[in-house]
Parts: structure tokens; C-alpha cells; sequence
């Protein structure tokens, strides 16, 4: 991915190799913009652009009180962003991290990209924030000098204070209105050089740590919203079943029950507290006409996609030998801690609605289609909330759409819950995709090619991601769809010949949507599977090969990393063994060493060291969390956690079937270790599902003598 | 609609409510506490669990009726002045990455080092493993768990 996504060579400062722009909003305080400068020469990227109001990536304001409230078009999931984005802040200002609030912007047309995903936060947002906060600084010194008459160079910024040489100081609150007023700043506004950076860098604690621990985060259905009535929707057996005939008659009698609203995807009932609700939906008799997958289960599918890859390509000249792997992946729900939710008040024409969404202005814009607003979707306001997981469901807005539907027709705000096995059942999955790599060998097991075709069900993406993938290779790209997708992020980093990777999208009708690392939590954990695979067929040991064959000096540092710190090869009992697996993504490039155990019948990893280089580490605590987070993840999805489909209905309904990794399967040891080979901002997010899943694929395979190719592996199913 | 009376984080309160609702909609829907969290309503992820009579327990499978006099724990009446050793530890190791699932983690955490102020692996397995983190924090809640059986230990605090 990183060829295609890179846009230019030149570093600037070794850190952003985007232009941004900055300039000052109308406020009575201190408020800077910033932008992407994408399209703007830089001859002019001192000015403010022509219509400063639209494309902005963010902006920041210093109040009276001298705290610095950063708002950004994204969206806090858990992966840490608003601590890593207060860390530039207070590190550019000069001013302690605890002054720093970040906070989530709601659907707005003025934001050039509003989207959370594509592991792109830090990468797009980086330039742009420490250019404005080094902006606001150069103003906030020139204000001092200006009221104390003396030269802006001599004075100094520390701790949210400008001080002179001669003792005066103003604290960074008192100078927010003149520094408003600040025509130009007397005082370089460039971001510092990376060396002199004292904050960024350090391993910090999350800034909501605090909140979190004690209850007092909220959530969507934790806001005190006056009213807001409890309601959940009966849904059909089958995906997209719908609602033939109801007869709610019962229900509508059960206690605390408020009212029972059909909609086009089941029936709502709205309650005066959730348990009520649940149980009159309970009590609701309901006959459904089944969704178009209704004559699909898993065997079915799994024909329709073997089916789609065809016959083998004509392999190269020279071809001696040809090795075959066919791997099965699963349909996943992503599951997320808090289940899909929405609050929402309808009411004089107006909506409103508070979502944790990944994608606020598809949420705008859906809620105003649901209402017949499409022409008028300003009427729609949607508040960004803090979300429980997102991991690429949060992109759809089903409960948003849902929601504001009961409350106009209700005429009462309401909030809604789907409940765990709405959210295991209905809604958008990774899709299942079945795998056909062929490696080619020639005279003396030279490698004459690779060809990987994989057929999955198209996923829909969603429909931010072709701005943001613009943004990201610094181009227009045509329509992005799953093909312009598969074609920009599958990159194969060995030298392997006659490379091709194809997509076949096989139409089924089940909802997808993407999951942490999207197409290379199967293409690219597979291809890695097989190139262990590979060394097998060549009788080589898997790092070696990957040692002499990588095309990424950044893959053979951090594949070294993990083979130093892990102990490749170091004896272990019968029954017991490594795998190793790399991946290069996001602008940033990644190891595991995973170590299983499998003579308790069940897998048991043992430990997993894991080495990345994300360039500059803007805060390493979040980023180790955050790969030990996708190592779980890798290691759910692979051993036991995969939903299955029978008759159009998904099975599974809850983390009972749905069999996450629990603290008795995770080991107490998962080491992460950070390579740095420049100052650029790598992606972190979804860095650390795929090579987790397929080190321990590889160590499963090394430890038992056989290649599991279905997955998850434990499947006992079908 | 029967009145129900117990005592929650340290106060006596009263709820009107059926016998039969779950203890988790009593807390979130009538009384405004929403520290326990949904995650699945049938007692399987743990987001929701506090303690009853000092014993970590799961609201959304328990109905209110019969709480009658006894008392129930939330994330929000958990050290009461400042940050109990266990938040502290959280805080400490810097556990949480969504948080959902954590005020559940936690007060399971309490409960076990109330039993057990020196676990071993094997019994922090044991005690957590009912709760689920969708986020994959399971080694730091584990690392966090032992840095509050030492902070407990030495004294601190003690919520
Ligand atoms: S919500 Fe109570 S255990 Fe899941
Ligand atoms: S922190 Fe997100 S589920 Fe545990």
C-alpha cells in the first residue's frame, strides 16, 4: 500500500510531507484554522485561502481560561486519538497536556474529510496541528510583546506562560482576546524541529483515563437527554427479513410500554425503561418475509466463492512446479463493546441526533433520506459522541436512521439500543472470501511467481472513504470501489517473481462492510501463511526466506527485531513452536513472533513479541495498546471467533457463541517493541491485525506439521 | 408496581418498578446511573457488573425485586473520596482503550482482591475471565490487577 498511497518524496521537517495551511477564525479569543494544502501552490500557503470556511481539517481556541479546545472532524473509539492529538497540541503551545481538550466535531460540509478510519487520524492531522498550534503560539508571544512593549524574540513560552526577560508573565488565558486581534505574528510560527520535542514521543496515559475509570465517560445512551424514552426494534430471523404482518396487541398492554412503531426493518417498541421494552418486544407476534440470503448457509457460500476464483492462470515460463493454498476466512460481526445505539429528537422540522459515527456526514445524510429531507440535510444535527468500538461498523448508521424514524413518529426524543443479538445478527460483517495462491517454481527452486485470486463478497465501503483515500494518495482517484480498493491496498513485499493478486467480488446478499485492516485480513494473512508454506516446499527455515526475499528494508528491520527479542529458533518442547509473519501498511511496517502450544488439543499462545515502525511514535503507551489490542483481536478471529450463516439467519447472538478471547486465552506477555526509521507518521489502527493472525496460523502450522486453511481453526461447524 | 428499597452506593434509595426488571434498567433508566453498562443482558460479557453485598454480581440478570435491604455497588460508589487503589492502578497502566467493558472489569477486580490479596495468574484468570474486552486489554487489566494487590497491600488508600 505504502507505493501507491505515498504522494511525494520531499520530507518536510521529516515529519509531514503535506503543505497545511493556518489562519485566524472570527472569535473574541484566540481560534486557528488548519488545512490540507493540497491544492494550494506554495507560494500562496502564507495567505488564507479564498473561502477559509470551507475544507478545514481542523481547529483549535485558547480561552480566557487558558485550556486549548481542539475540535476534530473524528471520532474517539477507543484508539487513543484525542490523547495523541492533545500531546502535539500542548507540545507546539507550550503548554501542559492536562490544558488540552479535544473534542469530536458534529456532521459538517466545512470539514474536508470527516472520517474515521483507514488508520489515517494521526497521518492526516499531524502537519495540520502542529501547524496550528505553533501558530497560536506565535500570536500568543506577540500579544505579550505588544502589551509589554518590548521585542517578541526575547520572550519565552513554557507551562501555558509567556515570560520576559525581565519577569513578567501572562498566563496563555490572559492574552487569548489580544492575540485574537494579532494582525501577523512577531515571532516565527514554524512547527519546532522533532528533535526538540520534550512531550511527543513519551509513553503517556490516555487523557480520559480518568473519566473512564470512574464511570463517568457517556456514551451515547449514557447522555442525559429530557425524555428520552428507551426503545428497542424487533427484528427478523433472517438478514434484511421484513415485516409481513404484526400483531402487537399483547405487547402494547405489557407495562411500562409507550408505543409500537412499525418500521421498514422490524418493529419498535418504546418503553419507559429498556427491560420493558425488551420485554413487550418479546411479546410482539410477527410474520416475516425472509431476506434475499434465506436460501444461503455456509456450505452454500462457501461453493459460490470457490466457484467464483475459476481456472488456474498459465503459469510462467520456466514453471517446474506449481504449489497450491486455498484458504476459507469466515463472515465476522465486529462486535463491538457498546452495541449499535443512537439518541435522537425529531420535532418542528428539525432533527438531532447524538452517534458514536465513524462517518458523521453519511449519518447526516441518511437520517435526512429517512426523513425526506435529502434536499434539506442541514436540518439534520448530528453530535459526535465518544463510541464503545468501532473497528469499521460505526462507518453504517442503521440506528441513527432507526431512531429518528420512532422519535418524528413518535413526536418524543428517544434512545435507542440494539441489543446484543441484534448486533450479532443484523447490521454489516466482514465478509467470508475463499483464497487461491499459486507460487511457481522453477530450476533449483528459484521463484518464478506468485498469483493470489480471491473471491469475496463486495464490500461496501463506506461512502467517505474515496475522499479520504484521495486525500491519502494526494490524487483524484476514480469511484473507489472494492476492485480500486483491493488494487491500492494489496501489495505483495517479496521479491517473488511474476506477481498478480485479483479480486473476484462474488455478489451474496449479505450486508458487509470493513473490518480493521479490511481486505488484508484475508489477502494478506493468507499470503504470509503461504509463504511459510513456501519455505516448507523449499526447505528453508521462514525467516530466512523472508530475510533474503522482503522487498522493505523496513519489514527486514522490524522481522529482525522480533527474531532477536523472541528468540527465533530457540528449542522449545514437542508440541510447542514460533511463527513469524510481517505486513507493510499504512505507512508503517510490522513483525510478530507468536508462540503456541498445542498439545492441550486447543492452541494456547504462549507469548507474542511484536516489533513495528510507525515512524515517529507520537505516544508509544497508546500505540503498544493498540497493536496488543489487534493482536487479541487476530488471535479471536483465527482460533475461535467466526459467525455462521444457515438459512439467511446469522447464529450466532452473543459472546457465549461468539467466541471471543477471554483473559484465560490471552497471554500475560505480549511485548512490543518500536523500530524507528524516519519521523514520518505511520498508521497504527489497523497495523496489527493482519501479521498477528498469521504468525500464529504459522506457529499453529509449525507445531502441529499441517497448514490450517479455515479459519477460525477451533470451527468444529459445517 | 411494587416500591423496592436498598441501599446503593452508601445511600438508601427507593425505586418504584416491577418485581421483575432487571436490577441494570432500575439503575440506568430509573435512578440515572450509567456506570453498568449493557453489553449483552443475559450474563455473559460482565459490562455490567458491580457488587451486591460485596460480592461482584450482574444486574442484568437480576431482578430488582428482593434487593429489599441489601446493598448494591456501582462503579460510582467505588472510592468514594478520590480514586480507589484498583482505579488507580487502571489509571496507572493505562488500561482502557474504548472503556466500555471497564467499569464491569473493574468492580470484578474489586471483588476479587477482596477475596484474594495476592492472586496468581491463575486466579486472575479465573475471577475475569467472564468479562469480556472487545478492545483486547486483557494484559494490561491483568498487570493492573497486580499493581493494586501491591498498592492495597502498602496500604493505600482503600476505597
Ligand atoms: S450486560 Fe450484564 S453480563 Fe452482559
Ligand atoms: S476497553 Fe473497549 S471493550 Fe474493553
Amino acid at each position: 500500500m505504502a507505493d501507491t498511497l505515498e504522494p511525494d518524496a520531499t520530507v518536510s521537517e521529516g515529519l509531514d510531507r503535506r503543505r497545511f495551511l493556518t489562519w485566524v477564525m472570527a472569535s473574541p479569543t484566540l481560534m486557528i484554522a488548519a488545512r490540507l494544502g493540497l491544492d494550494v501552490p506554495e507560494a500562496e500557503a502564507a495567505e488564507p485561502p479564498e473561502g477559509a470556511t470551507t475544507a478545514l481539517s481542523l481547529y483549535l481556541a485558547v480561552q480566557t481560561d487558558g485550556r486549548v479546545v481542539t475540535t476534530l472532524p473524528r471520532t474517539e473509539m477507543g484508539q487513543g486519538i484525542t490523547t495523541a492529538v492533545a500531546m502535539l497540541v500542548a507540545e507546539e503551545l507550550d503548554t501542559a497536556l492536562d490544558q488540552v481538550d479535544v473534542r469530536s466535531a458534529g456532521a459538517d460540509a466545512r470539514w474536508a474529510i470527516q472520517l474515521t478510519g483507514l488508520s489515517s487520524t494521526m497521518r492526516f492531522l499531524t502537519g495540520p496541528l502542529r501547524a496550528a498550534a505553533a501558530e497560536a503560539r506565535a500570536r500568543l508571544v506577540t500579544a505579550a510583546a505588544l502589551r509589554w512593549r518590548v521585542l517578541a524574540h526575547t520572550l519565552a513560552t513554557s507551562h501555558g506562560v509567556v515570560s520576559a526577560p525581565d519577569g513578567r508573565r501572562a498566563g496563555y488565558g490572559e492574552l487569548a482576546e489580544d492575540a485574537a486581534r494579532v494582525l501577523l505574528p512577531a515571532v516565527s510560527s514554524q512547527p519546532r524541529p522533532v528533535s526538540r520535542f520534550k512531550l511527543v514521543g513519551q509513553p503517556t496515559g490516555r487523557i480520559d483515563a480518568r473519566d473512564i475509570v470512574t464511570g463517568a465517560t457517556r456514551y451515547a445512551l449514557d447522555l442525559d437527554i429530557p425524555e428520552a424514552l428507551p426503545t428497542v426494534v424487533a427484528r427478523p430471523p433472517t438478514l434484511r427479513g421484513t415485516v409481513q404482518f404484526v400483531d402487537d396487541a399483547s405487547a402494547r398492554t405489557m407495562p411500562g410500554v409507550v408505543a409500537v412503531v412499525p418500521l421498514g426493518t422490524g418493529v419498535a417498541v418504546v418503553a419507559r425503561t429498556f427491560g420493558q421494552a425488551l420485554a413487550a418486544r418479546a411479546a410482539l407476534r410477527i410474520t416475516w418475509t425472509p431476506g434475499p440470503a434465506s436460501a444461503l448457509s455456509d456450505a452454500d457460500i462457501r461453493t459460490r466463492l470457490r466457484d467464483g476464483i475459476g481456472p488456474r492462470p498459465l503459469p510462467p515460463l520456466f514453471t517446474t512446479r506449481t504449489i497450491e493454498g486455498r484458504f476459507d476466512f469466515p463472515y465476522l460481526a465486529h462486535a463491538t463493546m457498546e452495541t449499535q445505539s443512537c439518541l435522537a429528537r425529531v420535532q418542528a422540522g428539525q432533527a438531532e441526533v447524538w452517534l458514536g459515527a465513524q462517518d458523521p456526514k453519511y449519518a447526516q445524510r441518511e437520517v435526512a433520506r429517512a426523513l425526506g429531507w435529502e434536499l434539506t440535510p442541514w436540518r439534520v444535527t448530528v453530535h459526535t459522541i465518544r463510541a464503545g468500538g468501532g473497528f469499521g461498523r460505526r462507518f453504517f448508521t442503521e440506528a441513527a436512521v432507526e431512531a429518528a424514524l420512532v422519535s418524528r413518529a413518535i413526536g418524543r426524543p428517544v434512545k435507542l439500543m440494539w441489543s446484543r443479538d441484534d448486533d450479532m445478527r443484523h447490521g454489516h460483517f466482514r465478509p467470508a472470501s475463499h483464497h487461491r495462491i499459486l507460487a511457481y517454481l522453477g530450476p533449483g527452486g528459484r521463484v518464478l511467481g506468485w498469483h493470489h485470486r480471491a473471491a469475496i463478497p463486495t464490500v461496501e465501503l463506506p461512502h467517505g472513504f474515496g475522499d479520504a483515500l484521495t486525500a491519502l494518495a494526494g490524487e483524484v482517484l476514480p469511484k473507489v470501489t472494492s476492485a480500486v480498493f483491493f488494487a491500492l491496498s494489496q501489495k505483495l513485499p517479496y521479491g517473488f517473481g511474476w506477481v498478480s493478486q485479483e479480486l473476484r467480488d462474488v455478489a451474496i446478499p449479505i450486508p458487509t462492510a470493513s473490518f480493521r485492516s479490511v481486505f488484508t485480513s484475508q489477502v494478506g494473512v493468507s499470503n504470509e501463511v503461504f509463504v511459510d508454506e513456501l519455505a516448507r516446499e523449499l526447505q528453508v527455515d521462514p525467516v530466512a526466506l523472508r530475510r533474503e526475499r522482503l522487498t522493505s528494508n523496513r519489514l527486514k528491520a522490524v522481522l529482525d527485531k522480533v527474531a532477536t527479542e523472541g528468540q527465533w529458533g530457540r528449542s522449545l518442547p514437542p508440541g510447542v513452536a514460533q511463527g513469524v509473519a510481517v505486513l507493510e501498511e499504512w505507512d508503517s511496517a510490522i513483525a510478530h513472533l507468536v508462540e503456541v502450544d498445542v498439545t492441550g488439543g486447543t492452541p494456547r499462545v504462549l507469548r507474542i513479541v511484536i516489533a513495528a515502525d510507525v515512524g515517529l511514535p507520537i505516544n508509544p503507551k497508546g500505540i503498544e495498546a493498540q497493536l496488543q489490542g489487534a493482536a487479541v483481536d487476530a488471535m479471536s478471529t483465527t482460533l475461535s471467533a467466526g459467525v455462521h450463516i444457515d438459512a439467511g439467519a446469522v447464529r450466532e447472538g452473543s459472546f457465549a457463541d461468539y467466541r471471543w478471547m477471554r483473559m484465560k486465552h490471552v497471554p500475560s506477555d505480549i511485548q512490543v517493541h518500536l523500530v524507528r526509521s524516519d519521523d514520518r507518521v505511520g498508521g497504527v489502527g489497523e497495523l496489527g491485525y493482519p501479521s498477528a493472525a498469521a504468525a500464529l496460523t504459522n506457529a499453529i502450522a509449525r507445531a502441529r506439521g499441517s497448514m490450517p486453511t479455515r479459519f477460525p481453526i477451533l470451527d468444529e461447524g459445517v | 408496581m411494587a416500591a423496592h428499597q436498598f441501599i446503593l452506593n452508601g445511600q438508601t434509595v427507593s425505586v418504584e418498578a416491577p418485581e421483575d426488571l432487571s436490577l441494570l434498567w432500575v439503575l440506568r433508566d430509573v435512578l440515572g446511573v450509567t456506570g453498568p453498562k449493557y453489553g449483552c443482558g443475559v450474563g455473559v460479557c460482565g459490562a455490567c457488573t458491580s457488587h451486591l453485598d460485596g460480592e461482584a454480581f450482574r444486574p442484568c440478570i437480576h431482578p430488582v425485586g428482593g434487593l429489599s435491604g441489601r446493598e448494591v455497588v456501582t462503579i460510582e460508589g467505588l472510592g468514594a473520596q478520590g480514586l480507589h487503589p484498583v482505579q488507580q492502578a487502571w489509571v496507572d497502566e493505562d488500561v482502557a482503550q474504548c472503556g466500555f467493558c471497564q467499569p464491569g472489569q473493574i468492580m470484578a477486580a474489586v471483588a476479587l482482591l477482596k477475596k484474594n490479596a495476592q492472586p496468581t495468574d491463575a486466579d486472575i484468570d479465573a475471577a475475569m475471565s467472564d468479562n469480556v474486552c472487545r478492545c483486547g486489554t486483557y494484559v494490561r487489566i491483568r498487570a493492573a490487577i497486580k499493581r493494586a494487590a501491591l498498592l492495597l497491600r502498602s496500604g493505600a488508600g482503600g476505597g
